[in-house]
């Protein structure tokens, strides 16, 4: 009886959404548990944490970032191609709002041209509008997503360098630093990942809109013919991925103290699509979606990157051996190799 | 027809898809030098019968045999290979790449191993030439109208394999009167030229312009094989609808219920048209009543469902909803205005499979009061619990995503979805089609009392005796216009001269 009973539990677990991305992580890092013994130690500094797990954390802040919004996008069925572009945006526009003189640059620390709330709303209001076009092009303009985000994802890097004139604006102002480098006990990047997740959480599951955005994905046609504005709830989910690739351009740029129009974000749209893909949102199809499996993938996929690191691949060899780990990562996630687990765990006929 | 001159014949073709009979034991023979149409309602097994000819679905049983052989059709490309070409009713071609290009793509001639463009041009010409087509091959297909790229097709269909059968789904659904008159006289030269050709229309006057036979199927099975010229058009038609006009005259005549006629009034349509959906038609609706929308198959059924819904906006005429004339042509404008539409496509339409049966229930009444306003968890599980029990829809629970129920169960949750945002207006096309016997019952019971209490009810449904047995009042259709409403005394036959028109068949 005792089995009959646990079996039920087990399946439940092995149904939920977040146990194969967290097997995934789990695994990722028991690997590098093996690899480095040490490596789930914590150091205390100035009552700060630091060590690997909180590396990985806030290395993968603006994927995570990413990754919130790239969900809502997914969901309704279509992808975004263009966040890391629009990172490089958002990091040209705040840079010039503090430095708007590219001739002198002043590295005094306290001095920034305009006060940091305005370049925060400006610079996110400028990325939403980003996320407006592309969700104009796919909802009004019926274009496919791909296509349609395949432009600015292109024209987003030069129109960053054209904010900028194309120089690399370096970012002597303090307090704007603290938004990437920062620490409150844990990296202050990591409360804006917070505060960015349950904003989106409350957004959609405190409001109807994330049901109308899986209703959106899963069949757009009767979403219509059931009254839904099916064109509003794309708009919408785009404009809110481009206001998370804004906040990641934010925390990036602020990281490493310059608008790198060429760099910041670039291929960051792709982690962002496999988290979002790993928290088991299907790419393509769109429908059903998980914000925190999608921030688990996120992690998943800077563990990986972390560990390729610690494990001593070299920088030029990094992205090749990233390409094989993520396809055993998918490899691992697909139907079959779930459905596998899911007898072995708990046989349906006792 | 003698037998010697049988090409093709398909005998006792079964074929069961999960949960439906598609084919039930059919028999279709087609001899060469004849133009056989083959008529149907929706869901009779026209399609699946030619997925069966070409080889993209195999028959659970039964035979067929071309030209005195047994064969067994593995793939659209094998059905090519034996002489069986088709041309669908969406023309499948490349818009970009020119005529001639299209017709001989794959098998373009060569030359020093390379294309030769100018021998490609020549062969398509002399091709369409043989089709009394005069146009210049090498502009694009796309530059060219729908009749003339639909004779492209079929040089394309011809040029495959030295086809022995043709088969036309529908080629005439996009055409004008002229295109068509141009299309049946390339039929007739390849007819002459002794080849067999499957034509399935919807338009009757079709059949009798051009059929030497034709076949009906109904529901999966045969009703017969008919020479066009001794089957009246009533009587085609009670063979599509699946009455015998002999049992017609048996039956007693329905009085059609005046029950409800001094309702307020609900809707009305005033020359409410759009080009190429439905001409301008009148129509009003009343509170407590059930009017009955019957017309064949692509008679604008459902396009009058759509523009009272506001899925198509009109280009013609108005809607005014309770005295207030409508501005916003939406289905959100319509939830408001308190008018719901059960659509006649469950699964494109209808359902949003991988939602939970609570979610479906209540995806109208959400999206009629926005986003923001979300109903709470215990509103939405009131809702879903009360029409799980008051339609009897059978689901382990309201958790149950909705693609996992039966068809008839699916039907509910849409209609409970609808009477959620409680209208005033319902309009309900094919409420009981793909349900079963049991399921259809209940749903004309339902309508019935739904007007009981006071809503305006539109009834669409091809099957006649559902139409009569629950409308008070019927509108019929024909050729995408309205042409009667009929009240008082009405009986099946008296709707089928309607629909068939002054014509009676013997053209």
């Amino acid at each position: 009886m005792a089995r009959a009973s646990a079996a039920p539990t087990v399946r439940r677990v092995t149904e939920s959404r977040l146990f194969f991305p967290l097997v995934v992580l789990a695994v990722i890092l028991l690997f590098n548990l093996v690899y480095d013994a040490g490596f789930f130690a914590l150091d205390t500094i100035d009552g700060h944490l630091y060590g690997n797990v909180i590396d990985i954390l806030r290395d993968g802040s603006t994927v995570m970032l990413l990754a919130i919004g790239m969900t809502l996008v997914i969901a309704t069925g279509g992808v975004d191609l263009s966040v890391g572009a629009v990172m490089a945006i958002s990091a040209s526009v705040a840079a010039l709002l503090i430095n708007p003189d590219l001739q002198s640059l002043s590295n005094d620390p306290n001095v920034t041209a305009t006060p940091l709330p305005v370049v925060l709303i400006a610079t996110l209001v400028v990325a939403t509008v980003c996320g407006l076009w592309n969700g104009a092009l796919v909802a009004y303009g019926g274009i496919q997503p791909m296509v349609a985000t395949l432009i600015l994802m292109i024209a987003g890097r030069g129109i960053a360098q054209l904010i900028t004139n194309g120089v690399r604006i370096q970012i002597f102002y303090e307090p704007y630093a603290f938004l990437g480098n920062g620490w409150i006990i844990l990296p202050f990047s990591l409360f804006i990942v917070a505060a960015v997740f349950v904003v989106a959480w409350l957004m959609t599951r405190r409001t109807a809109l994330g049901m109308f955005i899986e209703s959106v994905g899963i069949n757009s046609r009767s979403s219509f013919f059931s009254g839904i504005n099916e064109r509003r709830v794309k708009l919408v989910a785009y404009m809110f991925c481009g206001f998370c690739a804004g906040m990641a351009g934010l925390v990036a740029s602020s990281s490493i103290r310059t608008s790198d129009a060429n760099n910041i974000g670039l291929n960051f749209e792709l982690d962002a699509i496999l988290a979002v893909v790993i928290g088991g949102t299907a790419l393509g199809a769109g429908g059903r979606f998980s914000l925190f499996a999608s921030i688990i993938g996120a992690i998943v996929m800077q563990a990986i990157t972390t560990s390729m690191y610690a494990i001593g691949v070299p920088a030029h060899a990094l992205l090749a051996v990233k390409g094989v780990v993520v396809v055993l990562v998918i490899l691992l996630l697909s139907v079959q190799v779930r459905e596998f687990v899911r007898r072995v765990a708990a046989p349906k006929a006792a | 027809m003698s037998n010697a001159n049988v090409l093709l014949s398909m005998q006792g073709i079964h074929k069961a898809f999960p949960g439906v009979r598609a084919l039930d034991g059919v028999d279709f023979s087609l001899a060469a030098g004849e133009i056989h149409a083959l008529v149907g309602e929706n869901g009779a097994g026209k399609s699946t019968l030619i997925k069966v000819l070409t080889g993209v679905v195999r028959p659970d049983a039964g035979t067929i045999t071309l030209a005195g052989q047994d064969v067994q059709v593995h793939s659209p490309e094998h059905a090519q290979s034996i002489g069986i070409s088709t041309v669908y009713q969406e023309v499948n071609l490349c818009p970009n790449l020119s005529i001639a290009e299209n017709i001989l793509i794959g098998r373009e001639p060569r030359r020093w191993r390379r294309i030769d463009g100018r021998a490609m041009n020549r062969r398509a010409e002399q091709i369409l030439v043989g089709l009394d087509v005069d146009v210049d091959v090498t502009q694009p297909l796309g530059s060219y109208p729908v009749a003339i790229q639909q004779m492209a097709a079929i040089a394309r269909a011809l040029e495959i394999s030295g086809a022995r059968v043709l088969i036309l789904d529908e080629p005439t659904s996009s055409l004008d009167a002229h295109e068509t008159e141009q299309l049946f006289g390339v039929m007739h030269k390849l007819k002459a030229a002794g080849l067999a050709i499957v034509f399935i229309t919807h338009f009757l006057e079709q059949v009798y312009a051009i059929a030497d036979r034709v076949t009906v199927l109904r529901n999966g099975r045969l009703v017969g094989t008919y020479m066009p010229s001794a089957l009246p058009r009533i009587e085609l038609i009670a063979k599509m609808l699946g009455r015998e006009l002999t049992e017609l005259d048996d039956m007693t005549k329905v009085k059609l219920a005046s029950r409800h006629e001094t309702g307020e009034t609900r809707l009305v349509a005033d020359g409410l048209g759009r080009v190429g959906a439905i001409e301008p038609f009148d129509l009003e609706l009343h509170a407590g009543e059930v009017v009955g929308l019957a017309g064949l198959l692509g008679s604008g059924r459902t396009e009058i469902a759509g523009l009272l819904f506001g899925i198509d906006k009109p280009d013609s005429g108005s809607v005014t909803v309770n005295g207030v004339p409508v501005r916003q042509h939406s289905p959100l404008g319509s939830i408001n205005r308190r008018v719901a539409l059960c659509p006649e496509d469950r699964k494109g339409e209808g359902i949003v499979d991988e939602l939970t049966v609570r979610e479906n229930i209540i995806l109208a009444v959400q999206a009629g009061r926005g986003w923001l306003r979300r109903l709470s968890p215990s509103e939405q599980d009131e809702i879903a619990d009360r029409y799980i029990a008051l339609l009897k829809i059978a689901t382990p629970s309201a958790d149950q995503a909705v693609g996992n129920l039966s068809g008839g169960n699916q039907q509910k949750v849409i209609l409970a979805r609808w009477l959620a945002t409680d209208p005033q207006v319902l309009i309900l096309d094919e409420p009981t089609r793909g349900i079963d016997v049991g399921a259809k019952a209940e749903v004309q019971r339902l309508v019935l009392s739904l007007a009981g209490e006071g809503k305006a009810c539109v009834f669409i449904s091809s099957e006649l005796d559902e139409v009569l047995r629950t409308s008070d009042r019927i509108v019929i259709l024909r050729d995408r216009a309205k042409v009667d409403e009929l009240t008082g005394d009405v009986d099946e036959r008296q709707i089928m001269q309607a629909i068939a028109g002054s014509e009676h068949g013997s053209s």
